[in-house]
């Protein structure tokens, strides 16, 4: 495994245990179809929210939030479709969250929890 | 706080309108959205912003910010908003103190390396915020000396946005940048030329010296070389210095044309515009897209707009002129509103009196046929000429001429003509006999109505009209307030009238 794979592994898990901690379930991790990948589904309630983790390791290049753009949400509209189509879950609304989480040399990982960006 | 709010000025023509500058963060992916009729150059703030903020050493929020510029329905332009608008996003995002920086108006440019760049009409802009009750402004360093001419501004001048953000609390480094200068081109020298450099032409000295007295419009006819241009040119130099209002009034003008260098001050000397014979409607009276800039009949206000060539302008310009000629101001209407521009100027045209333009004296070695003369003059004639009081035939200057008095000799003169006509003229709201009503000149001339006779008779010979008549009356009065006398004698108006009418109406 690459590094930059290892940190986006380890941000995800950090945004699980937050997201987790917000007494949220999850329902999927890392689901993959021919469209992409949705990193987090969880259950927000009873609204399905489709969660995309965006981690670096320091703001030199620009927030991690930065990192989602146009192109990417409709992905990501596409692929929470598909993951709908594909599972019997019947949840009573669908939101896109971005979940960015800063990895400093030191300390504990940042988290910035962008809610219905879509 | 994810709301920050501070205050710019928006200027349409020479009124300003105060405007709220609102910025709002949301937690959301970054973004960057300007509303509020932004046109292209003040769209592209919102990249000039954030480079500036980032280069200040200052940190950009990471939301979705929401900028308003309040009133949203009123169209605004230009780059003066940048520096409002970086104050309300820092404000906003809790970076500066919020009150601190809503209390104050924001004027200015940021370049990318986060410095303050000059705008255009800072005076008109700071003299807005004042009547509107917000003297305290911020201004780029390059505009201080101008906004500080505004009667009650307190001006503080930034070299950079990270001083401004300093002053309002901000934890920044302020850089030891040197301030952008305005690059405003050096203006003429500031020595009008010297009446004595004109050779001979007594006639021709004399009848500028009455336009510059009674500040009427004045036509010169002549062949090449007579010395028209010349004669044009000095006076400017014998005109008395702008009153105060007017001197406002005429650098608020030239800071938007940008033709103003701050330093000098208030602009208080007679503003002298020569515009080339191809000179476009536009470019005279005023124009551009969007909203209009002055043309060189404004930028003349309350001096001297000098059309050489006159016949050689299109008939659309010379047209134009006209409504500033009565009014005194030009509107001019656009989509994105009306700009009004005050022009009240001293119209002096010179014309040579035919295309080839030896049609002098007899004219016997006049080579242009007499339907080209006509048209060549044609194009002068009618609405524009019967507002020009003075109309005046220059002959070349002969070899044993000899140089005549100085300007600041005559200049003196019309200081004390000019004074006369002020102290008459008190209470009216006119201050030069040109602007007086025929209707006031006539009740005045009271029982002296025998002076009239000339008038009366070349009013039933058809060779002066009406309006006319008024003019010549003004003239009259001014050459009386040359020399001193408390009415123009029956000789006052005679000469008048030959001045008028270049002798054919006696």
């Amino acid at each position: 495994m690459r590094a930059k794979d290892a940190v986006g592994r380890y941000g995800e898990d950090v945004a699980v245990a937050h997201v987790q901690a917000a007494g949220w379930t999850v329902l999927d991790r890392n689901w993959r179809c021919a469209v992409g990948e949705l990193d987090v589904v969880c259950l927000d309630g009873r609204e399905l929210v489709a969660v995309e983790v965006k981690t670096r390791r320091s703001d030199r290049f620009g927030s991690p939030a930065e990192a989602v753009t146009g192109a990417k949400l409709a992905r990501l509209r596409r692929l929470t479709a598909a993951w709908l189509d594909a599972h019997d879950v019947h949840a009573a609304s669908v939101r896109i969250d971005v979940i960015a989480v800063t990895l400093p040399p030191r300390g504990a990982a940042r988290v910035e929890h962008l809610v219905a960006v879509v | 706080m994810t709301l920050g709010r501070t205050r710019a000025v928006s200027l349409l023509g020479l009124s300003g309108h105060l405007v709220e500058v609102e910025a709002h963060l949301a937690p959301s992916l970054p973004a960057f959205s300007l509303v509020g009729l932004p046109d292209t150059a003040l769209a592209e703030a919102r990249d000039r912003v954030r480079a500036a903020v980032t280069s200040s050493g200052l940190v950009w929020p990471n939301r979705r910010i929401t900028v308003n510029l309040s009133p949203a329905t009123l169209p605004k332009a230009g780059s003066g908003f940048d520096l409002a608008i970086a104050v309300a996003t820092l404000a906003g995002a809790g970076v500066v103190d919020a009150a601190a920086a809503a209390d104050r108006v924001h004027i200015g440019e940021l370049g990318l390396d986060g410095r303050l760049r000059p705008v255009r009409g800072v005076l008109p802009a700071v003299a807005a915020a004042v009547a509107a009750g917000h003297p305290r402004v911020v201004v780029p360093t390059a505009n201080a000396a101008e906004a500080s001419l505004v009667p009650g501004a307190d001006v503080v001048g930034a070299a950079c946005l990270a001083e401004v953000a300093s002053r309002y609390g901000a934890d920044v480094e302020v850089p030891d940048l040197p301030p952008v200068h305005d690059d405003v081109p050096a203006r003429r020298a500031v020595v009008d030329p010297d009446l004595a450099d004109v050779i001979g032409q007594p006639e021709a000295r004399h009848c500028l010296e009455v336009a510059a007295a009674g500040g009427h419009h004045l036509l010169m006819v002549g062949p090449p070389g007579a010395g028209k241009t010349m004669l044009a040119a000095r006076l400017p130099g014998l005109l008395p210095d702008l009153a105060e209002a007017e001197a406002v009034e005429v650098t608020a003008v030239h800071s938007l044309a940008g033709t103003f260098d701050a330093g000098d001050g208030l602009v208080r000397r007679p503003p002298f515009e020569d515009p080339h014979h191809t000179a476009t409607p536009a470019s005279v009276v005023g124009g551009g897209s969007g909203v209009p800039r002055p043309g060189a009949a404004s930028r003349a206000h309350c001096g001297v707009l000098f059309l050489d060539e006159a016949p050689e302008f299109p008939t659309a310009v010379l047209q134009t002129l006209r409504q500033p000629l009565e009014h005194g101001e030009v509107v001019l209407h656009r989509a994105a509103g009306a700009a009004r521009y005050p022009a009240r100027f001293q119209l002096v045209l010179a014309a040579n009196p035919c295309p080839c333009g030896r049609s002098v004296g007899k004219g016997l070695e006049c080579t242009c046929r007499a339907e080209q003369r006509r048209r060549y003059f044609g194009k002068l004639s009618g609405p524009l000429l019967d507002r020009v009081d003075l109309q005046l035939e220059v002959l070349p200057a002969r070899a044993e001429d000899v140089p005549g008095e100085r300007s600041a000799v005559v200049a003196e003169r019309v200081r004390q003509a000019r004074g006369a006509a002020v102290e008459r003229l008190a209470g009216t709201g006119w201050r030069t006999n040109a602007q007086v009503s025929g209707r006031w000149l006539r009740e005045r001339l009271g029982p002296r109505r025998s002076l009239m006779t000339d008038l009366d008779r070349a009013l039933d010979r058809g060779t002066l009209s009406l309006r006319g008549v008024d003019r010549v009356l003004r003239v009259a009065w001014t050459l009386a307030d040359l020399q001193g006398r408390a009415a123009p004698s029956r000789d006052d108006v005679g000469r008048a009238l030959l001045l008028r009418t270049r002798g054919q109406g006696a």
